[in-house]
C-alpha cells in the first residue's frame, strides 16, 4: 500500500489530504479546526486529522507533496519587480523579508512543521513539489467520471500561470497552454471585488451574488481594462492595476475610468453603481470563460470538460457554459480553490509521476465531497453534555420526521450529520436549513441567523429526480456549482411597477413558489441530492416533500458571517446559541432553543471578523 | 547546503542565471532587513506573494 499526503498552505485556504493507493481517504481545510477563515498557516490540525482518520503515523506515509513550487513563484516575483522597477519598491521591501526569512526555504519549513506530528519522521527526501495549476487540473480531472477530458483551470495566480488548458486521458494529464501573470481572470475579478468594497480572496462570491441586481452598463469600460481575443485569451492593461507591484488591486486610472473611488465597506453603503459594476464584470467573466470553452472544445474535439481553480467557483459562469451546450458533460472540482490543491498535488504524484492506473468511478470518486471529520453518537452526546446542552435523542425515522416537521413550520435548523464537506460549500453535512416556500426566510436567515448582507441569496437543495420539474436544468449538480433558472411554471412574474424597483427592494417581491432560493433574476445555485451520496439529507428532503409537496429546501453553510463552517458538535452548539436558529439536529440528537440554558447564549455578532 | 544545491539546480534548469546577482544582493540586504525588524507579516489587502 502506498500512502500520499498532499498539503496546500502559506497563501490562503491551507488544507491536507491523504490518499491510499490513489483512493481519497480524507481531506480537510485548516480553517475548520483553527476557526480562522481562509487560514493560510501550515495545516497542523488538518494533517493530524487525515493521519488519525487513516490510522497512520506521519513516519509511515510514503510521500508528501506540496501543491506548488516556491522557487518558481520566487522567480516570478523577482522578474515582475525587475520588469516594473523602480515602481513597486514598497511591495518589494515587504515581500522580500517574508521570502528570505521563510518562504524560500519552504522545504525546510515544511520538514520542521511535519516533524511536530511524529518524532520518527526524520528525512525530507520524500517531500515533493507539484505545480500550482497542475495541482488544480489534477484535482479536476482524476476524480472526474471521464476517461478523457479537457481541463480548464483559472485563478488569481500560481507560480506563473493564471489560466491553463490541459488534456487528460486515462492516467495522464498534460498542460497544453498557459496564460501567465500579470494577465489573470481571477485577479481581474478580484480587482472588482476590491473596488466594490469586499475582501479580496473571500468576497468574490458576494460580487457574483450582487450582479443580478445590476445592469451591465459598464461592460464597455471593463473591456478597456482587458483585451479579449476571439480565442478567449486576454491581456490586462496594467496601467489600470496596482497588484503587480503595489499593495492594492487598482489604481487612480482605474478609479477615474469608472468615476468613483473604491467603496469603503465600513462607511459606504452598496449603491446601484456597485450593482451595475458587479453585473458588468460578471458578464465579461462569462464571455471570457465561454470563449475559452468554445475554442478548446473545437481544438481538442473532446466532449468532456473539467473545471478547477478559484474562477471555477463562479457557478453563474459555469451555468452559462452548461447552457451554451459547448461540452456534453461538465465536472467541477468542489474544492476548486487552493484547498483542493492538496488533493490535486497528491493525485498528480500518484497518477502522473508513479504512472498508476486510474479506475474511473462513475459514482463520484469525491464521495460527495464528504471527506472531513465525523463524530459517532457517543462522541456527539459527550461533547453536547460538556457544553451544557439540553437535548433529546431519537431513532433515525423519528429524527427525520421531526426535522421535516420543523422545516415545514418555517423554523431555522442547524443540521450536523456525517462527515464534513471538503471545499467552501456546505452540502448537507454542516448546513443551516429552512423552508424555501417562506416569504420571510431569506431575510430572516440573512439578518438573524447569518448576520450577513441582506442582498445575498440562498441556495436550494433538491432531490435529483425532481430537478427538471423545478429548474431549467437536468444534469447532476451535487456540489452546488451550477446556476440555472427556476422553471417557468414555478415563477411568479413581476408586474411593471415591481420591475422598476431599485436593487435590493426587488428581493422583497415574491418571485416564485420558492422565494427564499430564487434570486432577483430568477436564478438559483442548485445542489442535487441523491441517496447514494448523503442518505440522511436525502431522506430529510423526501420527508419534507411528503409533508409539503415541495422537494426543495434552503441550504446554507452552518456558520455566521466571517466564521468558518462548524467542524465539531461543540462548534455547532456555540453557533446555535449565538444565533437565532430554532433547532439544532446533531447525529440523533435534537436541541430546541427554548429549552437551553439562557446563560449559555453567546454574543456571536462580533465574535468573527467580518469578511 | 541542500538548499543552495537545489536552488542552483533550479536556476540551471530554468536557465535563469541572470537572477543570481539579484538574489545575492537580496540575500545581503534582505538579511539586514530581517535582522532589523520583528516579524515578517504580509500586508492585509492583497499579496501576490
Amino acid at each position: 500500500m502506498t500512502s500520499i499526503l498532499g498539503i496546500s498552505a502559506f497563501y490562503h485556504d491551507s488544507a491536507a489530504c491523504l490518499l491510499k493507493d490513489g483512493k481519497i481517504i480524507a481531506a480537510a481545510q485548516e480553517e475548520r479546526f483553527s476557526r480562522k477563515k481562509h487560514d493560510p498557516r501550515y495545516p497542523h490540525n488538518a494533517v493530524e486529522f487525515v493521519l488519525k482518520y487513516s490510522n497512520m503515523k506521519l513516519s509511515e506515509i510514503d510521500q508528501i507533496v506540496f501543491f506548488e513550487k516556491p522557487f518558481l513563484k520566487f522567480e516570478r516575483l523577482l522578474e515582475t519587480y525587475v520588469a516594473f522597477a523602480p515602481r513597486g519598491f514598497a511591495s518589494f521591501s515587504k515581500a522580500m523579508p517574508i521570502w528570505i526569512k521563510e518562504k524560500l526555504f519552504q522545504k525546510n519549513l515544511l520538514f520542521n512543521k511535519l516533524k511536530e506530528h511524529d518524532e520518527n519522521f526524520k528525512s525530507d527526501e520524500n517531500i515533493f513539489f507539484s505545480d500550482h495549476h497542475l495541482s488544480h487540473a489534477a484535482s479536476a480531472f482524476f476524480p472526474s467520471p471521464f476517461e478523457e477530458a479537457v481541463v480548464l483551470t483559472a485563478d488569481g495566480v500560481g507560480e506563473w500561470a493564471t489560466t491553463t488548458v490541459a488534456v487528460g486521458k486515462k492516467n495522464d494529464l498534460e498542460i497544453k497552454k498557459e496564460i501567465h501573470f500579470p494577465h489573470s481572470l481571477g485577479l481581474l475579478y478580484s480587482a472588482f471585488t476590491y473596488y466594490t468594497g469586499f475582501k479580496v480572496n473571500s468576497g468574490e462570491y458576494k460580487l457574483m451574488g450582487l450582479a443580478p441586481y445590476g445592469n451591465p452598463i459598464y461592460e464597455a469600460k471593463v473591456k478597456e481594462l482587458v483585451d479579449i481575443k476571439d480565442d478567449g485569451t486576454f491581456r490586462l492593461d496594467q496601467k489600470y492595476f496596482n497588484y503587480a507591484t503595489g499593495l492594492t488591486m487598482t489604481n487612480k486610472k482605474f478609479h477615474n475610468l469608472f468615476g468613483q473611488k473604491p467603496r469603503d465597506s465600513k462607511n459606504e453603503r452598496i449603491t446601484q453603481f456597485h450593482m451595475d459594476i458587479a453585473a458588468s464584470i460578471q458578464k465579461v467573466t462569462e464571455e471570457i470563460m465561454i470563449k475559452l470553452a468554445k475554442v478548446v472544445r473545437q481544438e481538442y474535439n473532446i466532449e468532456n470538460l473539467c473545471l478547477a481553480g478559484g474562477v471555477a467557483l463562479n457557478c453563474v459562469a459555469n451555468g452559462k457554459i452548461l447552457q451554451e451546450k459547448i461540452f456534453d458533460n461538465i465536472w467541477i472540482q468542489p474544492a476548486a480553490g487552493d484547498a483542493g490543491g492538496s488533493l490535486g498535488a497528491a493525485l498528480a504524484l500518484w497518477h502522473i509521476e508513479h504512472k498508476k492506473e486510474r479506475v474511473i468511478n462513475l459514482n463520484d470518486d469525491m464521495k460527495g465531497s464528504f471527506l472531513g471529520t465525523e463524530f459517532n453518537q457517543e462522541e456527539i452526546e459527550k461533547e453536547l453534555k460538556l457544553a451544557g446542552a439540553n437535548f433529546e435523542t431519537f431513532h433515525y425515522e423519528d429524527l427525520i420526521s421531526k426535522t421535516a416537521e420543523f422545516l415545514s413550520n418555517e423554523k431555522a435548523i442547524g443540521w450536523f450529520q456525517g462527515r464534513m464537506e471538503f471545499g467552501p460549500r456546505a452540502l448537507g453535512a454542516r448546513s443551516i436549513l429552512g423552508d424555501p416556500r417562506s416569504d420571510k426566510m431569506q431575510k430572516n436567515l440573512n439578518l438573524k441567523v447569518k448576520y450577513r448582507e441582506s442582498f445575498r441569496p440562498f441556495a436550494p437543495s433538491i432531490l435529483r429526480e425532481d430537478l427538471s420539474d423545478w429548474f431549467n436544468i437536468n444534469v447532476d449538480s451535487p456540489y452546488m456549482l451550477l446556476v440555472a433558472d427556476v422553471s417557468s411554471n414555478k415563477k411568479i412574474e413581476m408586474n411593471e411597477e415591481q420591475k422598476k424597483l431599485f436593487g435590493i427592494d426587488k428581493l422583497n417581491i415574491k418571485r416564485s413558489e420558492i422565494p427564499a432560493v430564487t434570486h432577483v433574476d430568477y436564478s438559483a445555485r442548485i445542489q442535487t441530492v441523491t441517496k447514494e451520496t448523503n442518505k440522511p439529507y436525502y431522506d430529510l428532503i423526501s420527508k419534507f416533500k411528503e409533508k409539503t409537496g415541495c422537494p426543495v429546501i434552503v441550504n446554507t453553510s452552518f456558520n455566521v458571517r466571517g466564521e468558518p463552517i462548524v467542524n465539531s458538535p461543540t462548534d455547532a452548539f456555540n453557533c446555535f446559541m449565538g444565533t437565532e436558529l430554532d433547532y439544532l439536529v446533531v447525529g440523533n440528537c435534537i436541541l430546541e432553543k427554548s429549552k437551553q440554558d439562557p446563560k449559555l447564549k453567546k454574543d456571536y455578532t462580533k465574535k468573527f471578523e467580518l469578511d | 547546503m541542500s538548499f543552495i544545491k537545489e536552488f542552483w539546480e533550479f536556476l540551471r534548469i530554468r536557465k535563469k542565471y541572470w537572477l543570481l546577482p539579484i538574489i545575492i544582493v537580496l540575500v545581503i540586504f534582505g538579511g539586514l532587513i530581517v535582522l532589523t525588524q520583528g516579524s515578517a507579516v504580509a500586508p492585509f489587502i492583497y499579496t501576490i506573494f
